[in-house]
C-alpha cells in the first residue's frame, strides 16, 4: 500500500520545524564567531580567501544576499557589494579609453585610489569575487585569462575563443599584427582579419596603419603607460550617468 | 657605496615614528640611526636576477648639530637598504605611513638613542632596541595566535554550516517528490531559510523562483525610489546603474546583485509600474511601464532622419543618456525595420531604412 499524501507531507513539515530550530542555533554560533573574528575578516585578505573557499566547498554562498546571515552578522556582504559599486564606476569612467576591457592590475590600481589612504586594503582576489557577483546583472561582466592574470570585460561585446586567444597574444607588447597571428596561431589571413575587425568595431582595439612594416592593432586595455593616468574629472562625471 | 656595504653588511632595520635604525646582526653594539626628518624622498628598487630588492633613501644635507656616527660626511646624498631575505614590501609600506604622518613633528623625542659606538652608550642603546624588538615579537605572536584561533573557529563553524546544507537538501528533495503536500506557506518559509544560509537550491528555484518575502518588500521599495530617477533618464536605466544608485543611497546594509535581480523580477506580479527587461545583447534594464516602446522607436527614427545618420555615441550625446542604452534604442528601431546599419571598422552607424 502506498503511503502518500498526509503522511509524507507531515514528515516534511517536521523536518522544516527541525531546520528552523537548527537555524536558530546556527545563527547563535555565527554571532559568537562574528563577535570574536569579525575584524579579522575585514582586515585580513588571506582570511577572507580561506573563508570564501570553505563556504564554496560546503555549498554556501555568503554573498548571495544582503539579507543572509553571513552578510548581516559578519559584514562580508557590504564589503563586496560596495566593491562592486566601485568596480562598475571605474569601468564606466574608463570605458571610452579602452572600449570596456581593462586589466585586473589597472582596475585594482584605480579602485585602491578611489578608496583613499585610510580605507581597507583590497586584494585582487576580492575584486575577482566581487566581479563574479556582478555577472548576475547582465551587462557582460566577465573575466578573460591573459598573461597570468585577467582582463576584465564590462561591456556586452561578444568575445569568443578566437578573440580571447588574440588578446592573449597581444598581451606581451600591447599590440598584435596579422603576420604575428598567422605565425603563432597558424590561422588563415581571413580568420585573423575577421577577429581583428571585430575588436576594432567593438572599440577594444585601435588601428595604427602607419606603423613601420604592417598595420598594428593596439589594445588600449593592455597599454601599461596608461596605468598611472588618473581618472580625469570629465571621466569621473561619467561614473554616475 | 662599496665602502659602506663592506662595513655594514648584515643586520636588522627598524622603524620608529621618529627614526630609522640599523643594527648589525653580529655586533649588537653597532647601531646607527637616521632621523626621519632628514629624509627627503625614498623609492623602491625591484629585485632582479642576482640582486635583492632595495629601498633607496635620499637625505637632506648634513645638519650642523649632527651627532657622531660611522661617517662624518659622505659624497653620497642617499643610502640604500638591501633586503636580502624579506621585509621590503612591508617596510616600504610602513615607511610611507610614517613619512606621511610625520609624527616626529608633534611629539618630542623622549629618549634620544645615541649614534656613536661606546661602552656606556651601548648599554642604553641595547635596552632601547631590545625593548622594541620584544614588543614586535609579542605582537607577531599575538597576531599568529589570533589567526590560528580564528581559523580553528572558522572550521568548526563551517562544520555546522555543512550540516545545515545537508538538512536543506533532504527537505528540498521531499518537496520535489511530493509537490502537492507542502503548503505554499511552508515553501515560502523554506526559501527564506535558504536565503539566510546562502544556500542555492535549483529545485525550488525552478518551480517557485528565487524570490522571498524580502524580495517582495524590496520590489515595492524600488518601485518608489526609482520613479524619479527613471523619469529623469528617459524611462530606462541599466541594472548596474540602478545597483550603484540604490547602494550609494543606502550606505550600509547594501543589496547584493542577486537581491536586486530577484526583486526586479517581481515587478510584474506585484503590478508595480516598472519592468525588468533583458535585451538580446544580454543587457538588463529597469524600465518604466508607462514608457512607450513605440515612442522610443519613433524618436530614434526622428533623430536619425534629422541628422542623416547616427552612431550610438552621437545619439547618446544628443539625448544625454549612456552609450549603452542609446545603442539599445537604435537596435530596437533596427529590429522593427525603421533603421538599418552600416557596420565598418569606423564604427556602427545607423541610417533610416529606405528599403
Amino acid at each position: 500500500m502506498h503511503r502518500r499524501g498526509v503522511g509524507a507531507g507531515a514528515i516534511a513539515k517536521k523536518k522544516l520545524a527541525e531546520m528552523s530550530k537548527q537555524l536558530e542555533t546556527f545563527k547563535t554560533n555565527l554571532e559568537e564567531f562574528a563577535s570574536k573574528h569579525k575584524q579579522e575578516i575585514r582586515k585580513n585578505s588571506q582570511f577572507r580567501v580561506q573563508f570564501q573557499e570553505m563556504c564554496a566547498t560546503i555549498g554556501v554562498d555568503p554573498l548571495a544576499s544582503g539579507k543572509g546571515f553571513w552578510s548581516e552578522m559578519l559584514g562580508v556582504g557590504d564589503f563586496y557589494y560596495e566593491l562592486g559599486v566601485q568596480i562598475i564606476e571605474v569601468c564606466l569612467a574608463l570605458k571610452h579609453r579602452n572600449g570596456g576591457l581593462i586589466t585586473l592590475d589597472e582596475l585594482h590600481h584605480h579602485v585602491l585610489k578611489g578608496r583613499g589612504k585610510f580605507a581597507q586594503d583590497v586584494s585582487q582576489d576580492d575584486l575577482v569575487r566581487a566581479i563574479k557577483k556582478l555577472k548576475a546583472m547582465g551587462n557582460g561582466f566577465g573575466m578573460i585569462p591573459v598573461g597570468g592574470s585577467y582582463l576584465v570585460q564590462s561591456v556586452p561585446a561578444e568575445l569568443n575563443m578566437d578573440h580571447t586567444v588574440v588578446l592573449q597574444l597581444a598581451e606581451k607588447k600591447g599590440y598584435v599584427t596579422v603576420s604575428e597571428i598567422r605565425d603563432s596561431l597558424k590561422w588563415e589571413r581571413e580568420r585573423a582579419c575577421h577577429v581583428l575587425d571585430h575588436l576594432l568595431k567593438e572599440g577594444l582595439a585601435w588601428l595604427d596603419s602607419q606603423a613601420a612594416g604592417e598595420p598594428q592593432y593596439w589594445l588600449p586595455a593592455l597599454f601599461s603607460e596608461l596605468l598611472s593616468r588618473d581618472i580625469t574629472p570629465e571621466e569621473a562625471s561619467q561614473m554616475t550617468p | 657605496m662599496l665602502l659602506i656595504r663592506a662595513k655594514l653588511d648584515v643586520g636588522v632595520v627598524l622603524l620608529s615614528t621618529h627614526r630609522l635604525l640599523w643594527r648589525d646582526q653580529k655586533n649588537h653594539e653597532c647601531c646607527i640611526c637616521i632621523p626621519l626628518s632628514q629624509v627627503i624622498f625614498f623609492e623602491e628598487q625591484a629585485a632582479g636576477i642576482g640582486k635583492s630588492a632595495k629601498i633607496v633613501i635620499y637625505l637632506h644635507p648634513v645638519p650642523e648639530n649632527k651627532e657622531p656616527g660611522p661617517y662624518q660626511q659622505s659624497k653620497y646624498s642617499f643610502i640604500k637598504l638591501s633586503f636580502k631575505e624579506h621585509g621590503q614590501i612591508e617596510f616600504y609600506r610602513r615607511l610611507t605611513e610614517e613619512m606621511t604622518q610625520k609624527r616626529w613633528e608633534n611629539t618630542p623625542v623622549s629618549q634620544p638613542i645615541p649614534t656613536g659606538v661606546g661602552p656606556k652608550a651601548a648599554r642604553t642603546r641595547a635596552v632601547g632596541i631590545v625593548g622594541i624588538e620584544r614588543k614586535l615579537e609579542e605582537k607577531r605572536k599575538e597576531t599568529d595566535k589570533n589567526i590560528s584561533e580564528a581559523f580553528e573557529d572558522l572550521s568548526k563553524l563551517m562544520e555546522k554550516a555543512k550540516e545545515m546544507v545537508e538538512v536543506s537538501k533532504s527537505i528540498a528533495n521531499k518537496i520535489k517528490d511530493k509537490q502537492g503536500d507542502i503548503t505554499e506557506d511552508e515553501t515560502i518559509r523554506f526559501k527564506s531559510y535558504l536565503l539566510s544560509m546562502g544556500i542555492a537550491n535549483p529545485v525550488t528555484r525552478e518551480t517557485h523562483g528565487s524570490g522571498t518575502q524580502y524580495h517582495i518588500q524590496l520590489a515595492r521599495q524600488l518601485g518608489d525610489i526609482l520613479q524619479a530617477p527613471l523619469e529623469e533618464r528617459g524611462g530606462m536605466m541599466a541594472l548596474t546603474e540602478v545597483y550603484c544608485l540604490v547602494n550609494r543611497a543606502r550606505g550600509m546594509e547594501l543589496l547584493s546583485p542577486e537581491d536586486l535581480v530577484n526583486a526586479c523580477k517581481m515587478f510584474e506580479s506585484l503590478k508595480l509600474p516598472l519592468r525588468l527587461r533583458v535585451f538580446d545583447s544580454g543587457v538588463m534594464v529597469v524600465q518604466l511601464q508607462s514608457h512607450s516602446e513605440e515612442e522610443m522607436i519613433a524618436s530614434a527614427l526622428d533623430n536619425v532622419s534629422d541628422k542623416g545618420s547616427l552612431t550610438a555615441e552621437e545619439f547618446a550625446k544628443l539625448l544625454g543618456l549612456s552609450v549603452l542604452l542609446s545603442k539599445e534604442r537604435l537596435l530596437l528601431a533596427e529590429k522593427v525595420g525603421h533603421l538599418c546599419r552600416d557596420d565598418s571598422v569606423e564604427g556602427l552607424r545607423f541610417y533610416p531604412n529606405l528599403f
